[in-house]
């Protein structure tokens, strides 16, 4: 099973068992978006259940608004992480807002799937990690999967969710394979973060794209004695503190990975919870492995800016100089 | 001859003209409703008035009076059925309270309590919008949504002139284009948006002729003559209901007022311009047309007055009484139920309260 076959099945599980589901968005169609993550769901469901709309993603997502006001549960797919961003006036002013500004009364449960990130060798503003303008907007609930399991699961938590949801789907990750059995569960809420790989030398956080490169990197360090943990966050608004910090309280060294630029980026949330929580068991700063604060690079150069398994264990290795000192 | 401001040579739907004598008496409401209408516009007129006095005395953060836009407001909410849905801007406090909204809760928007004073559910008002056009497509989601399951209702969303420049005006339109989603798209043209004039908005000749660019039939009205403003919307919602797809309403107004009360509006346009348009005032037309045709006199008149003058009273009483506010409720409403950096955030307002003695 891949990523994007969990996906398509969450979708179409969604769909199955819910009629007021409904997904849209461009090229979602026939044609299965670019991604093929809709694929066949028209064809079963019907094109008022599954359909295409006009290319204006601000459209889509504030018709999403109305169609949730009216009892639906719209899940919407904005083609990819750059462009998202003509729907950001409304997913901050309405969709994040609607709730509170009704006091209440009107809340919104939807669901925006964003393919994000790169490693894919795509041209210009195909490859972002814009998940920070998001996670920084109060009523928000920012999902991104990192195994192939938490795609179905938390795909299908996130349709169910009485709040609106911004999924992020590592692009990157999907066709990925992994041998697993859909399915939901308390396991996999909203708000959970997971220890993928239990180890003591140093905690790992990753998110999304990332999780995969992080347990590389835990597979190489074997090599040089070192036991990674790693953390995958899942959920990055609300995020979930405790397994974060039971995790480095354990540990004493962090490294904070993520593909977006460091300045003003997720990880310096992180960061920031670890040392208030963490101050007075961390044995040296923690440390973040991320892109560069450049605008994403051409495909031939993504290489340089992307977090690797290299720059992950050279990371672990600052975290440990203390040690050999 | 009055001078008006926007081309005066339009052909404008119209059933009262601005002497106040009918233009064509076969196609005018009964007597009882243009009553209610007038009814209505007077009570409109009184509360925003005394909405801008309130504002004037801080009582509320802000107010965007619609004093010359009756025609538009209470003709747009008395259009309306009770199962459709009325989709106002900042504007529209005058149409949401024609719909029958307590006119204290619409007043909640800037009075700084909470941000929506109104059950959207219970009135089929959505709140009032801040930013410009946002609020379309949402109307046309509904609408649309509506007709997914089955439901005949129709949806009416206000917007101004300056807001069809924004771009979610166009996807909105075009969506219900696509979706034939049962929307009427109400544009109250009054000549600014704050103080840039329609000819800065767009080179077309009206605005509802973009209608035809997205598969729509449009039509521009009298915007200070409510017979026709409310026989064109009530026509426009009929067809939404059928099935018979969205259309553009433009109508041609003026906003007596500045853009709000922290507005100088002299400093953009004449005396003579707005006394021009104060002689076409849509609630004295009607007014002229009622006495005319013999609907009212001086004694019915002043009965409407003391109602009117009731109103006011009733909001100026019960906004003097200052409602208790719950500061550990600004964490209730993000979420279904508060996520848990909002209960620690929470406990940490509460816990600096208790400090400081509140």
């Amino acid at each position: 099973m891949t990523m994007a076959g969990a996906l398509n099945a969450a979708l179409r599980d969604a769909l199955r068992e819910d009629p007021n589901v409904l997904v849209f968005g461009e090229d979602v169609g026939p044609l299965g978006g670019v991604f093929r993550i809709t694929d066949g769901l028209t064809a079963e469901f019907g094109a008022d259940r599954c359909f295409d709309t006009p290319l204006a993603e601000a459209g889509i997502v504030g018709t999403a608004v109305g169609m949730a006001m009216y009892g639906f549960r719209p899940v919407v797919e904005l083609q990819f992480d750059a462009f998202a961003y003509p729907a950001l006036e409304q997913i901050i002013s309405h969709v994040a807002k609607m709730r509170n500004r009704t006091r209440g009364r009107v809340g919104l449960p939807m669901v925006i799937r964003v393919p994000y990130g790169g490693g894919i060798g795509s041209v210009e503003h195909h490859s972002e990690s814009s998940e920070a303008y998001y996670v920084h907007t109060p009523g928000l609930k920012v999902v991104t999967p990192g195994t192939v399991e938490d795609a179905y699961a938390l795909l299908r938590a996130a349709i169910d969710d009485p709040d609106p949801v911004v999924f992020f789907e590592p692009k990157r990750q999907y066709w990925s394979k992994a041998e697993v059995e859909l399915q939901r569960g308390s396991s996999h809420d909203i708000g959970q973060a997971r220890i993928l790989r239990d180890g003591g030398t140093a905690t790992v956080i990753a998110y999304g794209p990332t999780v995969a490169t992080a347990l590389e990197a835990a597979d190489a360090a074997q090599a040089e004695g070192w036991q990674l943990e790693v953390v995958d966050l899942r959920t990055l608004s609300p995020l979930d503190t405790e397994t974060l910090v039971s995790s480095v309280r354990r540990t004493g060294r962090a490294v904070v990975v993520h593909e977006a630029p460091i300045s003003g980026g997720y990880g310096a949330e992180l960061v920031a919870a670890i040392q208030r929580d963490c101050f007075y068991y961390l044995h040296a700063p923690v440390v973040r492995v991320t892109g560069f604060d450049i605008p994403y690079p051409p495909a031939r150069m993504e290489h340089y800016y992307l977090p690797s398994v290299d720059r992950i264990l050279a990371a672990v290795a600052e975290s440990l100089a203390d040690e050999t000192q | 001859m009055v001078v008006i401001a926007q081309a005066p040579e339009r052909n404008l739907i119209q059933l009262i003209d601005g002497h106040g004598r009918a233009v064509n008496e076969a196609r005018l409401p009964s007597g009882d409703l243009m009553l209610a209408m007038y009814r209505k516009m007077l009570l409109g007129r009184r509360f925003d008035e005394q909405a801008t006095i309130l504002a004037r005395q801080r009582r509320l953060a802000v107010y965007a009076a619609s004093r010359g836009q009756e025609a538009c407001q209470v003709g747009a909410a008395m259009a309306l059925q009770a199962e459709d849905w009325l989709f106002p801007t900042y504007r529209d406090s005058v149409a949401i309270f024609a719909r029958g909204v307590d006119p204290v809760e619409v007043l909640s928007y800037t009075r700084g309590f909470w941000h929506t004073g109104y059950d959207p559910y219970a009135t089929r008002v959505a709140p009032q919008c801040s930013p410009l056009a946002t609020h379309i497509p949402h109307a046309v989601g509904l609408a649309y949504a509506a007709r997914l399951k089955g439901d005949a209702l129709a949806v009416i969303v206000l917007l101004g002139d300056g807001a069809t420049s924004e771009g979610d005006a166009h996807e909105a339109f075009n969506f219900a284009g696509v979706f034939q989603a049962p929307v009427v798209f109400f544009i109250q043209n009054n000549g600014y948006a704050i103080s840039v004039p329609v000819s800065r908005q767009t080179h077309a000749t009206s605005l509802s002729e973009r209608a035809r660019g997205y598969g729509m039939d449009g039509h521009t009205v009298d915007g200070n003559d409510i017979t026709a403003v409310h026989a064109v919307l009530a026509t426009a919602l009929a067809a939404a209901r059928q099935g018979q797809g969205p259309s553009v309403v433009e109508a041609i107004t003026y906003r007596i007022e500045p853009h709000t009360n922290t507005d100088d509006a002299s400093r953009y346009r004449s005396d003579e311009e707005v006394e021009s348009w104060r002689r076409l005032d849509p609630v004295k037309r009607l007014e002229t047309y009622l006495r005319s045709a013999g609907l009212l006199n001086d004694g019915l008149h002043d009965e409407l007055m003391v109602e009117v003058e009731a109103l006011a009273g009733e909001v100026r009483e019960r906004m003097q009484q200052e409602p208790s506010l719950d500061p550990a409720e600004l964490f209730e409403h993000v979420y279904a139920s508060p996520t848990p950096p909002l209960l620690r955030q929470r406990a940490q307002l509460l816990d600096e309260l208790r400090a400081t003695g509140h």
